[in-house]
């Protein structure tokens, strides 16, 4: 198995786990990674203070699709307050490979804007 | 892996090709030289020598070293303007394309062009020759348009007599080849038609100065602007030929030191051609080093750089054939592109065919390439690129095919082909 393309990852490329849109929605946000034109959204629908439904859409590359693939996973059912606590070590760990700074933007687009969505902070994620 | 007889066989000449990567008895198969060239020994050594033995500012002091600095960069730019087929006086160094169209546009541009007139562009600019334009356009109250690209990567000359019969277009600006499809545009009969319709026309340059023979008088246009480390020279060096009677009538663009003639509390008289457009302690270092540069090239002969590209362009587009559900964009014809071959992969994102390329030492470019408008009308958010230069061989070819024939692997996309992700 390749260690940095794992099989997880590129299940997660291939079959991307919560894409598409939500509509209705209560959050959303648009962002893309300016070196690589890459883009990605997120629609978000809010019970209680805690994401109840989430789906992201866009292109990117396996690694930006993968992040983006796993954090929904873990994004279901967070209370929206928490989410604008996650860093960039939440992501780079829950992929789980060693990202290089070339790789890095693409590892935290998918954060990025769920940050966006969640809390109108659109800076990259630290 | 056999060489072509026609083929040139200076890699030796371009010591980081000599560099063996970390863990490997193999050095880079380097293929992205529309992005940045390599360098040869001698623009090194002549950057070397610059400041080893003759470093001195320019075009001021009396001491004999001075003169020597002089000689020098003055040197260099008759040598540019002999290989590109211009004058010296009109040859004016700039810090790179970009800044040579940016003077155009704020020097030419902000006289001539005003409310509800137009600047024709294409679809395949790089972002330095659309932004200025837009910056231009938004602050003159003018209109930005477009001719389109067809699908194998061309202009129509019918749909820009179209456009040029409105009499409103004052600017015609249009790459003379496409960093992304490769297309060598007929930049000549865009020129003259520009003119008869009483536009004038920039050409950027930067592909094509590199690789085909290029004389700027025979193609015509107002403006040919292009870069020195796409041509195997230094960064931070670019050249803008202009026509003298406008680049006389322009106002400066940078004001300071060299450009003056005298200078008063109130106002300033202007140098004569070319210092008037270079204001401040010019890029000494630099131009010795595209003047090392501009010999090197002039040694080998533009036809023989322009042929070795053609052989690995078509052997390129042969062999890419052999990679199962690749894509490449741009005209089929060898003899209508440069050295330059975009591709897309089914199922492996650019991003990725990059990277898994760079474990075999395969430098290939991937992303939007500044022309995100050009990508958007092939309906793709990147492409993966392979550019080549005179060091280039057949072998580098190989190990890219080798290389994207492993990522597919790596991808679990085997022969036959799988569906993709998206």
């Amino acid at each position: 198995m390749d260690d940095f393309y794992r099989d997880y990852i590129l299940d997660h490329y291939k079959r991307p786990r919560n894409f598409g849109t939500l509509e209705p929605h209560d959050l959303e946000a648009h962002d893309h990674n300016p070196l690589c034109g890459d883009e990605l959204g997120v629609h978000i629908r809010v019970e209680d203070g805690k994401v109840a439904e989430l789906r992201f859409h866009g292109q990117g590359c396996a690694i930006s699709q993968a992040s983006a693939s796993m954090a929904s996973e873990e994004l279901i059912g967070m209370p929206i307050e928490q989410i604008g606590k996650l860093d960039a070590d939440w992501v780079v760990d829950l992929l789980g490979i060693d990202i290089s700074p070339t790789r890095r933007k693409c590892a935290l687009l998918s954060l990025k804007v769920t940050r966006g969505a969640a809390t109108g902070d659109a800076s990259w994620p630290e | 892996m056999a060489q072509l007889a026609t083929s040139l066989d200076v890699r030796a000449d371009f010591p980081l090709l000599a560099r063996k990567r970390p863990g490997s008895d193999r050095g880079f198969a380097y293929l992205d030289s529309a992005n940045t060239s390599q360098k040869p020994g001698q623009v090194i050594e002549a950057i070397d020598s610059y400041y080893r033995n003759s470093n001195a500012n320019i075009h001021r002091a009396v001491y004999a070293l001075a003169q020597e600095a002089t000689d020098l960069y003055e040197g260099a730019r008759e040598r540019v303007a002999r290989f590109a087929g211009s004058e010296t006086a009109t040859t004016i160094f700039t810090r790179n394309a970009t800044e040579a169209i940016n003077l155009v546009a704020y020097a030419w541009g902000r006289e001539h062009v005003g409310e509800g007139d137009e600047v024709l562009l294409t679809h395949m600019e790089h972002h330095s020759n659309i932004v200025p334009w837009q910056i231009l356009c938004s602050e003159r109250g003018a209109t930005l348009r477009y001719l389109q690209v067809s699908d194998e990567g061309l202009l129509s000359l019918d749909e820009l007599d179209e456009v040029l019969a409105s009499g409103r277009v004052k600017l015609v600006s249009v790459t003379h080849v496409s960093n992304v499809l490769g297309t060598i545009n007929p930049v000549a009969e865009i020129a003259a038609r520009a003119r008869a319709a009483g536009a004038v026309c920039l050409v950027d340059g930067s592909q094509a100065m590199p690789q085909l023979p290029v004389d700027v008088s025979e193609v015509g246009a107002d403006f040919y602007v292009w870069t020195g480390h796409k041509a195997l020279g230094p960064t931070g060096i670019g050249v803008l030929h202009g026509r003298r009677e406008l680049l006389e009538s322009m106002p400066p663009f940078l004001g300071g030191g060299d450009m003056i003639a005298s200078v008063g509390l109130q106002s300033s008289t202007w140098n004569e051609l070319p210092w008037k457009f270079e204001a401040g302690t010019s890029p000494i270092a630099q131009g010795a080093g595209l003047g090392a540069a501009i010999d090197y090239l002039d040694a080998l002969g533009m036809e023989a750089v322009r042929a070795h590209e053609r052989d690995l362009t078509a052997y390129t587009l042969d062999r890419l054939t052999e990679v199962d559900g690749l894509r490449t964009f741009g005209p089929r014809d060898p003899d209508l592109r440069g050295g330059v071959v975009s591709f897309e992969v089914e199922g492996i994102h650019p991003h990725d065919l990059a990277e898994l390329c760079s474990r075999a030492g395969v430098c290939i470019r991937a992303g939007h390439h500044c022309a995100q408008p050009l990508m958007r009308l092939m309906g793709v958010p990147a492409t993966a690129r392979a550019s080549f230069h005179v060091y280039n061989n057949r072998d580098d070819v190989d190990r890219l095919v080798e290389a994207l024939i492993e990522a597919r692997n790596v991808f679990g996309l085997s022969s036959g082909g799988l569906s993709s992700g998206h």
